[in-house]
C-alpha cells in the first residue's frame, strides 16, 4: 500500500515539473534591457515617486516597498 | 522588485548618480540621488541610496492662504538587501526621510520565486511604516517647529505580483497591492474653504484617520521583429475614501547603433474625488467626523504627460574598476487639469464670485541627468 501511494505520489509531482516553451536558449531577446521592466531603478523610482506625490492612486506596479515619505 | 529573465539572478552590481529637477505649479524641487549596490554574484546583494528634495514652492496653496514661499529640504536613505537561494530571493530593505516637520520610516519585505520552467516569478511583499508629523512656524524669520503638535500615523503594505514569460518575444507582469493607513493623514498646512455669506472662509482640513487602498495593474513589454521593444502598463486603483483612478502609459524604446538608446513615453491618468472633498463646501464643519478636504490631490482630475529620454552608452569593453557605462538624459511634460478644483486666487484679487473661479490646470517640467556605472 505504501508503495502504491509512494508510486501516486511521484507521478503528481512529476506533473509539476512543465516543459519550458521558451527554452533557456530562446529568451537573448527577453534578457535584452531594453526589455526589462525598469532598465535604470533610480530613474524610475523618481518618476514614480513624481506622480505619487501629485495623485490620489498609489502602489500596485510592483516596484520596491517601503515609505517614500513623500507626504 | 524589478523583474528579471529569470529572477533567481541577483541585481547587477551598479552605481548610478542622477540630479533632479522638478519645475510646476509654482513650486521647484531639485537634487541628487545616489544608488550604489554590490553583490557576490551568487548569494546577495546589498544597496544604499541617499536622496535629497530642495524644495522651492508658493503652489497655489501657499498662495490661497496668503503665506509666502517657503524653502526646505527632505533627505530620504534607503538600504536593503537581497539574498539569492536556489530559484528564491528574500528581500530585506528600510527606509529614512526627514524634513523639518516630517519624519517618516519604514522596513519591507519580499520573497520571489521562480517556477514551471523559470517561465514564472511569483513575489510577495510586505511593508510597514511609521511617520511623525509636525508643524512648523516662523519664529525670528527661522522655521521652527510649534511645541504641542506632533501627530502620528501607521502605513503598512501588502503586495503580490506575478511575472510571466508568454513567448521568446513576449513578457507580461501583473501586481496586486492593498495599502491601509492609520493615524494623522491630512496634511497640517492645507485648509478647506466653505461659503460664508457672500463669500468664502477658510478652516483646517478634518480627515479619516484610516484609509485603505487597493491597485493592480498589468505590464507588458514586447520585442519587435527588429531590435527595438514596446512597453504597455495599465493599472486601476480604488479607495474608500472614494477615489477611483485609472492609468495607461506606453512606451517605445529604440536603439541606434551600438551607444544610443531612445525610449518614448504617453501616460494618461484620471481620478474621481474624494467624498469628502469639495472645492467649495456649504458649511463649517462642526464635529470630528465631519470630514472635509480641499486637496487637489484629492480632487476629480487628470494628467496626461509626453516624456523621452536618451541613453548614451561608453565603456563597453571596460575602463578602470568599471565593465561599462551610460550617461542618461529623461525629460518628462505633465499637464495637469482639475475638473472641480478652481484657482481661488482670482476671488481673492478681484470681483469674481466665490465659486465661479476658473478651474485650475498647471504643467510641469520634470528633467533627470545620470550617469550609470556597473563593476
Amino acid at each position: 500500500m505504501k508503495k502504491i501511494l509512494m508510486v501516486q505520489l511521484l507521478v503528481l509531482l512529476s506533473a509539476c515539473a512543465v516543459e519550458p516553451w521558451v527554452q533557456p536558449y530562446e529568451r537573448a531577446n527577453l534578457a535584452d534591457p531594453i526589455m526589462s521592466f525598469s532598465r535604470d531603478p533610480i530613474s524610475s523610482s523618481y518618476r514614480k515617486h513624481v506622480y505619487e506625490a501629485r495623485e490620489g492612486a498609489r502602489g500596485g506596479e510592483g516596484s520596491q516597498g517601503g515609505g517614500c515619505g513623500c507626504n | 522588485m524589478s523583474f528579471s529573465v529569470s529572477a533567481a539572478v541577483l541585481p547587477e552590481d551598479r552605481a548610478d548618480i542622477l540630479s533632479h529637477s522638478y519645475q510646476g505649479g509654482g513650486i521647484d524641487i531639485t537634487g541628487p540621488s545616489i544608488l550604489v549596490r554590490k553583490g557576490d554574484d551568487k548569494t546577495f546583494s546589498v544597496y544604499a541610496n541617499h536622496y535629497v528634495d530642495n524644495i522651492s514652492s508658493a503652489s497655489i496653496d501657499v498662495q490661497v492662504l496668503g503665506a509666502s514661499r517657503y524653502s526646505e529640504e527632505r533627505v530620504e536613505q534607503s538600504v536593503g538587501m537581497d539574498i539569492l537561494h536556489g530559484k528564491t530571493i528574500m528581500s530585506l530593505g528600510m527606509t529614512n526621510s526627514d524634513e523639518n516637520d516630517y519624519e517618516a520610516s519604514s522596513y519591507n519585505f519580499g520573497i520571489s520565486t521562480d517556477m514551471f520552467g523559470d517561465l514564472t516569478t511569483i513575489t510577495m511583499g510586505y511593508a510597514k511604516g511609521k511617520d511623525d508629523i509636525f508643524r512648523t512656524q516662523y519664529v525670528g524669520g527661522v522655521r521652527t517647529r510649534e511645541s504641542g503638535f506632533h501627530e502620528e500615523a501607521i502605513r503598512q503594505s501588502y503586495s503580490i505580483g506575478l511575472s510571466q514569460i508568454l513567448s521568446k518575444n513576449f513578457v507580461l507582469s501583473a501586481n496586486f497591492e492593498t495599502i491601509t493607513d492609520e493615524g494623522y493623514l491630512n496634511n497640517p498646512y492645507r485648509q478647506y474653504r466653505f461659503v460664508s455669506g457672500s463669500g468664502d472662509q477658510y478652516r483646517t482640513e478634518v480627515y479619516p484617520a484610516t484609509r485603505t487602498s487597493r491597485a493592480a495593474s498589468i505590464k507588458m513589454n514586447y520585442f519587435l521583429p527588429y531590435r527595438a521593444a514596446i512597453h504597455y502598463k495599465q493599472r486601476v486603483f480604488a479607495d474608500d475614501w472614494g477615489i477611483e483612478a485609472n492609468d495607461s502609459e506606453v512606451g517605445y524604446t529604440h536603439p541606434f547603433g551600438e551607444y544610443l538608446i531612445l525610449e518614448l513615453r504617453y501616460r494618461l491618468y484620471s481620478q474621481t474625488h474624494a467624498d469628502f472633498y469639495s472645492d467649495l463646501h456649504a458649511e463649517q464643519s462642526t464635529q470630528v467626523l465631519d470630514f472635509r478636504a480641499r486637496d487637489k490631490e484629492l480632487s476629480t482630475f487628470n494628467s496626461t504627460t509626453l516624456g523621452a529620454s536618451i541613453s548614451y552608452e561608453f565603456a563597453k569593453n571596460g575602463w578602470w574598476i568599471f565593465d561599462k557605462a551610460s550617461a542618461n538624459i529623461a525629460y518628462d511634460y505633465i499637464k495637469f487639469e482639475y475638473e472641480d478644483f478652481r484657482d481661488a486666487r482670482v476671488s481673492l484679487n478681484d470681483d469674481t464670485l466665490v465659486g465661479n473661479e476658473p478651474l485650475y490646470e498647471f504643467t510641469a517640467n520634470v528633467m533627470q541627468l545620470y550617469i550609470s556605472l556597473w563593476y
